[in-house]
């Protein structure tokens, strides 16, 4: 199964070894400091002259609709897609969608695709399935194709490059622009408009004879059959109108049922996403339009693990998902540790929940310890566009992971929360407990709890119990 | 079992007990707005493009203005305003485009409080490619196209998804913030947006 970066080691190892590198620490700080601060603005700007709390409520609805008659919907979409003159292809996991993209690329015999920036085609490994088959996948989006050329891994979902800095990003391209077409000119400089006008003319050489070309989709309108794909640089309209083939990749989950349901969405995404009011493009297309753009459009609906999330009662909201990142740019544990520290495209919050929800826990070290690699403290669930209720699900697949180990040799972590249910069951057991507190600490520090205090402080112990000061004290009155 | 009856089903089976039909909340408006096409102009203008207002009759005068002496233009079919030089759209291949300096379209709709333009590509506004692939994007929009907000927008245009057509929205020239979340203005849309208001 895919989605996960292979070989990652668990969350707290990789972690740690992400939180030596200072650099990126100051990248991480500057960039979600940045788009917080920008998202805020307009948050309160719509709250001067409307509500963003109703919004949110109005966009947790549609997604929430979507999700309850799931079924109904994507039978419709399927039945207005098909009319527009669009072929439905459904695929139940990565493989499935991998060979269907590869077999309409090689039917029409081509050796490369352009590619627009998309979760779900990263999710399922695409451009290394494209590539078993001789097929280059270009990645257009300006920071994927910075990761693409480093031969590097995407951090964040809006901004995968954030890793990166200008010169690193200069680097980059004089070195390895030339080996996948137009070669950077040799007078780059590390100005960020310099480096985008770099990447302009690389890839508009690969646009001009791009025979097909392989998108996601933000959302999927049932009702009219439309996709639409939100971006900002223009490499998306290029990819979803030059070429004479299109495939789309929609996760089953990216239905909006109503035509008028793209409306909270639409004001929603962008100001959480990017903190703008609305993204510089959006395009929208109803299969085939007669004289415009690509005359062959194909449509991949994928399950790969959804139907897993859509059965968990709990769960179920993070299919809500638009994949906005906001809850990455306000959560302080992805600040200091990155993207690259989830192992997986989806990092961050909703990372920490999508990604076991999708594959299922108890089978992987790596995808258990992501419902811990959080501080519960609830920023995710104040950004989120969408209310998807971050800390609850964190806390119902912790006690997931748990239950998948039982049977096996219990953690310590179930020794001691065991250990403290017998305590707290009864008076005198705690009474007694609670003399060996200090002892139990500073023994604690040093053996049994390694693995916690590792990266916690155990609280000092107190000189005396709240009962030994009560009686001594008469409660205060001596 | 082919794929599609395999997810159909699944899902059917996590559903199991889940209610169906969900009530979704009303989206808020937002309050009246005084002067729309001021905010629109106004919000336009704050994501970098060119924004002008000017009359019906100054339109010509300004849209030969807004193009540079000598520019190749290419108009779609239907435009309502002469382009001295201007040549219409035959079909040309995304290469031919590309020796294009700039495009003079109208739109479909205007969106006040998010500064979008939405073309649904019906008539003098073409196919998609002609105003993607020149560097300069001219777009006349009318004052009676200024719509509040994204809810008033969509309304109008269902009728051109239902048709089939694509729509394309449109908020200021192409930009990116991915390196180091610097914006730059111009990556591979048109590098500059020069909007005029009419009426």
């Amino acid at each position: 199964m895919s989605g996960t970066f292979v070989g990652m080691p668990a969350f707290p190892q990789a972690a740690h070894e992400a939180l030596g590198n200072a650099q990126l620490r100051r990248n991480l700080a500057h960039a979600t400091g940045t788009i917080r601060a920008k998202r805020q603005r307009l948050v309160d700007e719509v709250n001067a002259n409307s509500d963003w709390e109703a919004l949110r409520l109005a966009g947790a609805g549609v997604k929430e609709s979507a999700l309850v008659d799931l079924a109904t919907h994507l039978e419709t979409l399927e039945r207005t897609l098909t009319a527009n003159g669009a072929t439905v292809h459904w695929a139940n996991d990565a493989a499935e969608a991998n060979a269907i993209v590869a077999s309409i690329a090689t039917r029409h015999g081509v050796n490369e695709v352009v590619k627009v920036k998309s979760m779900v085609t990263q999710e399922i490994n695409l451009n290394e399935a494209l590539a078993a088959e001789g097929i280059a996948a270009w990645e257009t989006d300006l920071a994927e194709l910075i990761v693409q050329l480093g031969d590097d891994l995407p951090s964040h979902i809006l901004v995968p490059a954030i890793h990166r800095n200008r010169s690193e990003i200069r680097d980059i391209f004089l070195s390895k622009m030339a080996a996948a077409g137009r070669p950077a000119p040799a007078d780059l400089t590390d100005e960020p408009a310099v480096l985008a006008a770099a990447a302009r003319s690389h890839l508009r050489e690969k646009f001009l004879r791009a025979k097909v070309g392989v998108s996601g989709a933000n959302f999927a309108v049932a009702e009219t059959g439309t996709l639409v794909v939100v971006e900002s640089e223009g490499n998306g309209r290029m990819c979803l109108t030059l070429p004479e083939v299109l495939v789309s990749v929609v996760g089953i989950e990216k239905v909006v049922p109503t035509w008028e349901g793209l409306d909270p969405l639409l004001r929603l995404l962008p100001r959480s996403s990017t903190g703008e009011r609305m993204n510089p493009y959006t395009s929208m297309w109803n299969g085939v339009a007669s004289g415009d753009g690509p005359q062959e459009v194909h449509v991949v609906l994928l399950d790969n693990g959804r139907t897993n999330a859509l059965a968990d009662e709990v769960g179920r909201q993070a299919l809500r998902c638009i994949r906005c990142s906001a809850c990455l740019n306000v959560c302080p544990v992805y600040e200091r540790t990155g993207g690259h520290a989830y192992g997986s495209v989806y990092p961050g919050p909703i990372g920490a929940i999508l990604n076991p929800l999708l594959r299922g826990v108890g089978h992987d070290d790596q995808v258990d310890s992501l419902p811990y690699a959080s501080s519960l403290c609830g920023a995710c669930f104040d950004a989120c566009p969408v209310r998807i209720d971050i800390p609850s699900v964190l806390v119902d697949l912790r006690a997931q992971v748990v239950d998948a180990h039982r049977g096996g040799v219990p953690k310590a972590e179930a020794l001691a929360m065991k250990a403290t249910a017998v305590a707290f069951s009864d008076a005198r057991r705690l009474r007694f407990g609670e003399r060996f507190t200090g002892l139990g600490l500073r023994v604690a520090g040093r053996v049994g709890a390694r693995k916690w205090t590792s990266a916690r402080d155990l609280p000092p112990a107190p000189r005396e119990s709240f009962r030994a000061w009560w009686k001594r004290t008469d409660g205060g009155r001596r | 079992m082919s794929a599609r009856d395999d997810i159909l089903g699944r899902v059917r089976a996590a559903l199991a007990g889940v209610e169906s039909g969900y009530d979704v909340p009303v989206a808020p408006r937002i309050a009246d707005v005084p002067d729309l096409v001021d905010l629109f102009a106004e919000r336009v203008a704050d994501y970098q493009a060119t924004v002008e207002r000017c009359t019906g009759s100054d339109l010509a005068a300004r849209v030969a203005a807004a193009l540079p002496s000598g520019a190749r233009v290419v108009v779609p079919d239907g435009l309502s305003v002469e382009v001295p030089g201007g040549v219409r759209d035959r079909g040309f291949t995304a290469a031919e485009l590309d020796t294009f300096d700039a495009v003079v379209t109208e739109a479909r709709v205007g969106i006040a409080e998010t500064g979008t333009i939405v073309l649904d590509h019906g008539a003098g506004q073409g196919r998609r490619a002609i105003s993607l692939v020149p560097d300069l994007h001219v777009c006349i929009v009318r004052t009676d196209q200024v719509v509040p907000d994204v809810p008033d927008a969509l309304p109008l245009l269902a009728p051109g998804a239902t048709e089939g057509r694509p729509l394309t929205w449109i908020s200021g020239p192409s930009a990116t913030s991915d390196i180091e979340l610097s914006r730059v203005e111009g990556v591979h849309g048109p590098r500059t947006l020069h909007v005029l208001v009419v009426g």
